[in-house]
């Protein structure tokens, strides 16, 4: 085998390369999840308590003020979008952070560098397969009545959109963190503010009666799509086309942002970090 | 035979900004966006069209002082970082160890760590179990294998991180100052290892300031000098070469020819040397050592003046350590046709490096009226020394000035 390593030119996306690399996605990902729960006495039951927590939370503001929720248990309609809406926040924040975490690293050896901020989102996909569990338990308990079609059809794909989605972003965001640190304040900000545009603890339809442009700012944050779709695979809800597409249009816009500027910027990664 | 690395007119460049931030803040680039001056940055270059080959089975000793461009060197071979220009052609599998223990998480056991240390370093899955075994007993912790690595011992920690290097198996390994880990026995062991390597016919870069280590493994050694390979020969002529290039600090300093120094040259530093507390010429001490600065200042006018003069000590970031400054303790020197002036510092602060010296002749207290100011006057390199006199030294770039102290304490103060 003969390479050449030269000053950094042309883009490309090293899909062979992070091929190459397969087994440290695996490597990175089971030593985050490890670390995470080691040395806790409930281990990966804190994936499930985490949501399941959050969902008691909200559900007492929720029953109390009488928040719509879409023909389903107010619970049931909070946890849905909350096991959807954890992955996207752990995960852009997680990512976020995991350059600057795993800096010594980066500066010592050379794998695609991708490999580490995949490896984060990947985590919080865990965390989510372990949720799933408790949603398809409540969704027994609550006799939902289920078209396969449509549950084995969206929810599959809601997942891909919030990873892609997910990824875009926090890509984007561990680029930028590296050089500039303000981005270790933004995104805690950033996090909290975003639950608020997306249908995670009420429907969009509350804030779209009193102003009906609030629709399309919902619909520019990807989770936005991804939650509605998930829903409707357990529900006969209707979607709206329009916004549906403006709102996975803005996550793989998202996704080529962030895997573009990350591809541009890593080269110096180990130069700034 | 075609070689199996082509180092072709490699250089890096690096932009070092004089505010000193590691890294950036939104707030500086967007203000940059606004002010025209670039004065904050600064072009350097770590490595200089630097080119060598290298055969297949050869080991390849890199060395220089600190500062010389090895680590670039070594970080542009293994892909950490991109070569400002030029290129090189690598015709085998590059694993470099720039550090033992790459990766290692202190939560996870020892068991856990060899699987994920192994596979950063580029080790397959398969690889690690069948050696696993190997790199356990090679280790000598198989007791703790199921225990955090937290709780393992630093020089345990060493030795599991290094054993775990040790069976890379790529046709180009690449190293960094690895040897200088674990007790002189661990040490020993790795040496071996290390020549076994060697035997078996794969490629070595070997980065070391242990020379003994150097001429032990490595058939040829490359001498790299500011950025720029001064010296490509066998082991033995380039550690001596090496060598030189370190006693070439003169023991007397002339600085009559030196054009880049301001002032209005009223009086002038002519030479600069240095004594040990006996009296004798020195060119380089040790932490903890008496020092006495000579300076040869020679007048234009022979009217006698009184004068403030200072020495100055920067590291090699340009921060300035401290001033001998003669204002600061209320003195002035007369200058009265050719003068020597000598400072004396009882017991020397700064810590093993190399620093520059800056000196300063002026008439007023602040500095003004500078009559000779020359930069970069003179190199003084300090070796560990045992300043406190207790035995124990500070490992090495830990800190950068030692100061005198004591340790008291008050029991039962309730």
């Amino acid at each position: 085998m003969e390479y050449e390593i030269k000053p950094h030119e042309k883009l490309s996306l090293g899909i062979k390369e992070l091929w190459q690399y397969r087994e440290l996605f695996f490597f990175f990902t089971w030593r985050d999840i490890k670390v995470k729960y080691k040395q806790t006495f409930l281990g990966f039951l804190w994936a499930i308590l985490q949501p399941l927590l959050l969902m008691f939370i909200f559900s007492l503001p929720g029953k109390a003020l009488n928040i719509p929720s879409e023909g389903m248990p107010y619970s049931l309609f909070a946890f849905s979008g909350l096991i959807l809406w954890l992955v996207f926040s752990s995960g852009i924040s997680n990512a976020g952070n995991s350059m600057i975490n795993n800096a010594n690293i980066i500066k010592k050896i050379y794998f695609p560098r991708l490999i580490i901020p995949i490896s984060s989102i990947l985590v919080s996909l865990f965390d989510f397969l372990m949720a799933f569990i408790v949603f398809a338990g409540m969704l027994v308990y609550y006799k939902i009545n289920i078209d396969f079609t449509r549950f084995f059809l969206f929810l599959p794909a809601s997942v891909a959109i919030t990873a892609i989605s997910t990824f875009g972003t926090g890509s984007l965001l561990a680029a930028l963190n590296i050089k500039y640190r303000d981005f270790r304040y933004v995104i805690p900000f950033l996090v909290q503010a975003m639950i608020f545009v997306t249908p995670v603890i009420y429907p969009v339809s509350i804030i779209a009666e009193r102003y009906t442009w609030a629709k399309y700012i919902f619909a520019l944050n990807p989770m936005y799509g991804a939650i509605e779709l998930f829903r409707a695979g357990f529900t006969h809800a209707i979607l709206v086309k329009d916004l549906l597409l403006l709102s996975f249009g803005s996550g793989v816009v998202f996704f080529m942002i962030g895997l573009y500027y990350f591809r541009k910027t890593e080269f110096y990664f180990a130069d700034v970090a | 035979m075609k070689p199996i690395l082509e180092i072709k007119d490699i250089s890096k460049r690096f932009r070092i900004s004089h505010e000193n931030q590691a890294y950036m803040s939104m707030r500086d680039s967007i203000a940059s966006l606004f002010k025209r001056s670039s004065s904050t940055t600064e072009e350097f270059y770590a490595l200089k069209n630097v080119s060598f080959n290298i055969n297949p089975g050869e080991s390849i000793g890199i060395i220089g002082k600190n500062g010389a461009g090895k680590s670039t060197l070594l970080k542009i071979l293994s892909k950490i970082t991109p070569p400002t220009s030029g290129s090189i052609i690598s015709r085998g599998r590059i694993a470099s160890l720039l550090e033992v223990g790459t990766g290692f998480h202190p939560e996870l056991t020892g068991r856990e760590n060899i699987y994920l240390n192994g596979s950063i370093l580029g080790m397959k899955r398969k690889e690690i179990v069948s050696k696993f075994d190997m790199i356990v007993d090679f280790s000598g912790t198989e007791r703790f294998l199921d225990t955090p690595l937290k709780h393992f011992s630093s020089g345990m920690q060493l030795r599991l991180a290094f054993s775990v290097a040790a069976f890379l198996e790529p046709e180009i390994l690449v190293i960094d100052e690895v040897l200088a880990v674990g007790d002189a026995e661990f040490q020993k062991k790795c040496m071996g290892k290390m020549e076994e390597v060697g035997k078996e016919g794969r490629t070595i870069l070997f980065v070391s300031h242990n020379m003994e280590a150097v001429s032990r493994l490595c058939t040829r050694a490359i001498l790299l000098q500011d950025g720029g390979v001064t010296y490509n020969d066998d082991t033995k002529k380039t550690i001596s070469a090496y060598y030189n290039v370190n006693e070439n600090l003169a023991k007397s300093i002339m600085l009559s020819d030196r054009k880049d120094r301001s002032g209005n040259g009223k009086c002038r530093f002519e030479k600069i040397w240095f004594t040990d507390e006996k009296g004798n010429e020195v060119n380089r001490f040790k932490s903890g050592e008496y020092v006495r600065i000579h300076g040869l200042v020679r007048p234009i006018e022979a009217v006698p003046k009184k004068m403030y003069a200072s020495v100055s000590f920067c590291n090699n970031g340009g921060e300035r350590m401290f001033s001998l400054g003669s204002g600061l303790i209320d003195k002035k020197v007369v200058i009265n046709g050719l003068t020597e002036i000598q400072w004396t510092m009882p017991k020397l602060p700064l810590s093993t490096n190399d620093y520059w010296g800056d000196l300063f002749l002026f008439e007023t207290a602040g500095g003004l009226d500078m009559n000779d100011q020359v930069e970069h006057a003179f190199r003084f390199v300090v070796d560990e020394g045992d300043f406190h006199g207790t035995g124990r030294l500070q490992a090495a770039g830990r800190d950068m000035v030692f100061v005198d102290f004591n340790v008291e304490y008050k029991n039962e103060l309730s």
